[in-house]
């Protein structure tokens, strides 16, 4: 089929569920409530290292309301997960400050939380160490980076390109841990029935997390069902089943009740995973003209004992630029740390704040303008695979946003601009982010009453999902919206991919196209009558997929930004942000909006405020609460806004298009970093850039 | 969750009476710090005596010019109050620098004094802490304390106050009307919170039972033009890191009078003795009030990791006076 004809997608269309969501009427994981309901409260553990010698179970069981409580000493037995994150209250071992130790169950949340906090643990502590340092002596090579690239690359003479280079940049960027920390906590229902197990879970993926639990519960799939309608939010926490909902899923079993839990806001920063921390050097070398001859990207990251999570960040810098010779690297320390996991663009947001940082070094020793720099570095194909690109708009996004921005009578003198005592500066960074698209089922029926129903178990995070999938499926059964009723988010519907990787909706509506494209047919060779017991289709992508071309598909984008450094007390404010992005043929202008500055707001709340401390004594993330972790608040975000590059792109999917869902973080902490500069005069490497970084 | 008993009192003695009778009791005001605490774990109180009934909401004016506020005065109603804002200023920014909206709402002014520190380990149960256990030890002296105090710690606690119209109201001299066991009496701000000495533990020196019933602000007639700087890490809904109360009363270019005090640095609202004495008679100038920063900043003792404070607090006074005489 053409996608030229298509009037639905591309037209700007209401969330489909934001009645629902904004009366209240919608159902997330923990307002489900079976009869006989019991509530669980973790209990995590107060040391960083170490076993635990024993818990005083018996002294807890008498406390008003309490109908268990459950340690490895009692714990039902799971099978060997691969990810030893679940194997929850399977061993005495302690790998982490904050890991699940035991779990209390009782009658109410208020008798489960007091039980909880008054039960005796003993441990066996042993000294951890839980500081991320380059020099570190367990730093070692991991096999491959998430989700599945090489951990090193190299082209070329990296080093000797570097020495020869006439225009030098060599600098070290760090960035902090950072947690997730979506509104809606990590929540799960759990209810056993017989050999059945149903988890109302507040997940990206209900296929996912059903595949990963059943083989821990010894379940054929099929047995357990995982029910998600509607999540608040996930940032990549809930792509993976955390240890929480094992625990709800154990606790069930173990009392034969069904079982509430809800992650506490201060638990999520030990047990639901976060963006790790990096340290990052950059060598870029560039003849006089701003050619780059070498790329040199190295990284240092961190992950927990129990499993290795290595994180790609040096990967956007193998697509950015060209240059002949080139290097990427990464290297993971384990230590005595929860498990990092996918936070927002991970690899991309953290890899491009020190690529596009170092950029603008360059910008400055080579007296160039930034966005022309960029612009001469612009490669003809990837610059690694060597793959064509099956579209790339990098130029045009920086060309289009530097109109709009005002760029071109930009002074790049740093540290001239006063209004008051506010020094006033503007940066520029690019965007990018991968194009991934991966087999997912999905079913279309057709009524007699002239309804369609599109299911397919996908989610729904809040980034409109729901609404692009009706939208494409209108589209393709030639009907209006209202008619079609998409289901998603339980894993009884055909199985999906999860919202991740901001592949959902290339994935799903390529599943949900083929679907529907059979139903079409068939009710054409039926010239339209449906027969009383309905007409249903299904939908595998595998092969597809399997299929496809090869090509270097990413989308890209610019982003600038303008900033005001108080002279006095360093504290900084984004004045403007404008993101500029290529990202395919755009679903739906309103949620896709939405998306990019969304991204875009994670990314200066990424620039300016967010950090997880972590306490060298204790071995925990301290600042554990909102009060502490700082998140952009409304008076952070003042003029923010979002334009895109419609791409005509015949190689994705049957759309036309690239996932919106993660690239308007990528970038911005650059551009707002080299706002700053240009403010100041003050290069700061080190995310956040807090205040006390710029007080002088 | 901890059960425990709520009482609504009819008045202040019998609020008094009824912590008097049972020393688990705790007052309840706004709620807004108290049952953060609570959840925490952090306090425990086995009964909560709610006293935004009786406590006064009305802000009066007494003959000299200066103003009564009742301890059950809602933050935003002290904000927004038209008497505040002409004459003092700095008394409403302060407020509506804190918290958010919503908080402002519940909170009330008795409540906002006894706030206690946001010190990280002060708020994690799991951890020691001398204020919350006596004799547990400070990790925060080793550990976490970008945001800590400059001056006046000890070995025991380097812990800060956290309210912002505390720093107002030490600047503007405030007297603190309380009920206890024995009577009324009043206490003079600065002087209701102490240093943390070797018992961190006690914020001021209000003893068990003290009831704040209002906050009587002494007439100043400079004080309209005053200011509050509060420098924080967010645009909004953070705790200072370094803050400023300030009034200026400058004539012919000589700084006459002057209240100063610093908020984020101390243990209690760190009223700026010895910068007001500098400057009583001096020219106002950007070289008398750095001169005026630096001899009462002289006296910080930062942490490792705090240093950046004592030029970020000389910064913002020495502004906030140029701003203040520049307006004059």
């Amino acid at each position: 089929m053409t996608t030229a004809a298509i009037p639905y997608v591309g037209s700007t269309m209401d969330r489909i569920e934001g009645p629902e969501k904004v009366t209240g009427r919608a159902r997330y994981a923990f307002e489900h409530s079976p009869q006989d309901l019991a509530y669980a409260v973790p209990v995590p553990a107060t040391i960083a290292r170490g076993e635990v010698r024993s818990i005083d179970i018996d002294a807890v069981v008498q406390l008003p309301g309490v109908i268990a409580a459950i340690w490895h000493g009692n714990a039902p037995r799971l099978s060997t997960p691969e990810n030893a994150e679940l194997a929850v209250l399977q061993s005495p071992r302690v790998a982490y400050r904050g890991q699940y130790i035991a779990v209390v169950v009782a009658e109410t949340l208020q008798d489960a939380r007091e039980a909880a906090r008054r039960l005796r643990v003993e441990y066996d502590a042993e000294p951890h160490d839980v500081e991320l340092r380059v020099d570190h002596p367990g730093m070692y090579r991991p096999d491959q980076v998430n989700p599945f690239y090489p951990t090193d690359t190299e082209m070329g003479d990296p080093d000797s390109a570097f020495a020869a280079a006439p225009i030098v940049v060599d600098a070290t960027y760090s960035t902090p841990a950072e947690h997730n920390n979506p509104m809606e906590p990590h929540a799960t229902v759990a209810l056993w029935d017989g050999d059945g197990l149903t988890l109302y879970d507040s997940t990206q993926g209900a296929s996912t997390i059903r595949d990963t639990l059943a083989p821990l519960f010894g379940l054929p799939p099929e047995n357990l069902r995982v029910i998600s309608p509607h999540v608040g939010g996930g940032f990549g926490s809930k792509i993976n089943p955390m240890p929480s909902v094992v625990v709800a899923a154990l606790a069930a079993k173990q009392v034969g009740r069904p079982v509430k839990l809800s992650v506490t806001r201060q638990q999520m920063f030990a047990v639901t995973g976060y963006r790790t921390p990096t340290i990052q050097r950059v060598r870029l070398g560039a003849d006089a003209d701003g050619r780059l001859t070498t790329i040199v990207h190295e990284a240092f990251e961190q992950s927990s004992r129990i499993y290795e999570f290595a994180e790609q960040t040096t990967t956007p810098t193998r697509v950015m630029y060209a240059a002949p010779n080139r290097r990427t690297s990464h290297r993971l320390v384990r230590l005595d740390v929860p498990t990092p996991t996918y936070m927002r663009a991970p690899g991309e947001a953290p890899g491009m704040f020190a690529l596009e940082s170092a950029m603008d070094e360059l910008a400055v020793a080579g007296k160039i303008d930034p966005v022309e720099l960029r612009i001469r570095n612009e490669p003809a194909a990837d610059p690694e695979s060597g793959l064509p690109f099956s579209s790339r708009n990098l130029v045009a996004c920086l060309r289009e946003g530097a109109r709009r921005f005002g760029w071109a009578d930009r002074d790049p003198a740093p540290g001239v601009r006063r209004r008051g005592r506010w020094l006033i500066g503007t940066g520029v960074a690019s965007s990018t982010y991968p194009t991934y698209r991966r087999p997912s089922q999905a079913s279309a029926r057709c009524d007699p009453d002239g309804m369609f129903t599109v299911r397919i178990a996908a989610s729904d995070i809040g980034t409109g999902a729901r609404t692009a999938l009706t939208q494409i499926a209108a589209d393709t059964l030639r009907t209006s919206p209202g008619r079609v009723r998409v289901e998603i988010g339980d894993s009884a519907m055909p199985s999906a991919i999860m919202a991740g990787g901001s592949m959902g909706t290339a994935s799903w509506g390529t599943a949900v196209v083929r679907a529907c494209q059979s139903l079409a047919e068939e009710l054409d060779r039926r010239y339209g009558e449906v027969p009383a017991a309905g007409l249903e289709t299904s939908a595998d992508t595998t092969e597809e997929i399997d299929a496809q071309q090869r090509f270097s598909r990413h989308a890209f984008g610019a982003q600038f930004a303008e900033v005001a450094v108080d002279s006095d007390s360093g504290e900084t404010r984004v004045l403007r942000l404008l993101g500029g992005f290529a990202a395919g043929r755009i679903i739906n202008p309103k949620t896709a909006r939405s998306q990019f500055i969304g991204g875009m707001t994670m990314g200066l709340s990424m620039a300016l405020l967010e950090e997880s401390i972590m306490d060298d004594e204790f071995g925990d993330y301290l600042n554990h609460d909102f009060a502490q972790y700082h998140i952009a608040a409304c008076a952070d975000v003042r003029d923010i806004d979002a334009f895109w590059i419609e791409e005509d792109d015949p190689h994705l999917n049957p759309m036309g298009s690239k996932g919106v869902g993660e690239i308007g973080i990528v970038g911005t902490a650059a551009a707002v970093a080299n706002a700053v500069y240009h403010a100041t005069g003050v290069r700061i490497r080190d995310l956040p850039i807090t205040l006390d970084k710029l007080v002088r | 969750m901890r059960p425990f008993d709520y009482r609504r009192a009819e008045d202040a003695r019998s609020a008094v009476a009824a912590l008097d009778e049972r020393p688990d009791a705790m007052y309840l005001g706004g709620g807004t710090n108290l049952v953060d605490l609570m959840r925490l774990g952090v306090a425990s109180p086995e009964m909560l005596v709610d006293v935004t009934r009786i406590s006064s909401s009305a802000i009066e004016e007494s003959a000299d010019g200066g103003l009564l506020i009742g301890a059950g005065v809602r933050n935003s109603d002290l904000a927004c109050d038209p008497l505040v804002r002409l004459r003092h200023p700095m008394l409403a920014e302060s407020v509506l620098a804190g918290a958010s909206g919503q908080i402002r709402n519940m909170a009330t002014v008795g409540g906002n004094l006894l706030q206690r520190t946001r010190c990280s380990y002060f708020q994690d149960i799991s951890k020691p802490c001398n204020k919350r256990q006596p004799g547990s030890g400070c990790p925060a002296r080793e550990g976490d304390h970008r945001n800590l105090a400059i001056i006046g710690h000890s070995s025991d606690c380097v812990a800060t106050h956290p309210s912002d119209m505390a720093v107002a109201l030490a600047a503007l001299g405030a007297i603190v009307h309380v009920e206890g066991r024995r009577g009324s009496r009043t206490v003079p701000m600065p002087g209701l919170h102490r240093l943390p000495g070797d018992e961190p533990d006690r914020d001021t020196v209000l003893e068990a039972g003290d009831l704040i019933t209002a906050v009587e602000v002494p007439a100043l007639s400079f004080a309209t033009r005053s200011h509050y700087r509060k420098v924080r890490d967010r645009a909004s809904f953070a705790f200072a890191v370094v803050s400023v109360a300030a009034a200026l009363d400058v004539a012919d270019g000589v700084v006459r009078d002057c209240r100063i005090a610093l908020g984020g640095v101390a243990h209690v609202p760190w009223r700026a003795e010895i910068a007001e004495e500098a400057l009583r008679g001096s020219a106002a100038t950007a070289t008398e009030f750095t001169r005026a920063a630096d001899l009462e900043l002289a006296q910080a003792r930062p942490l490792r990791d705090n240093g950046f404070k004592v030029p970020l607090a000389r910064n913002v006074l020495v502004r906030t006076l140029i701003d203040l005489t520049e307006a004059s």
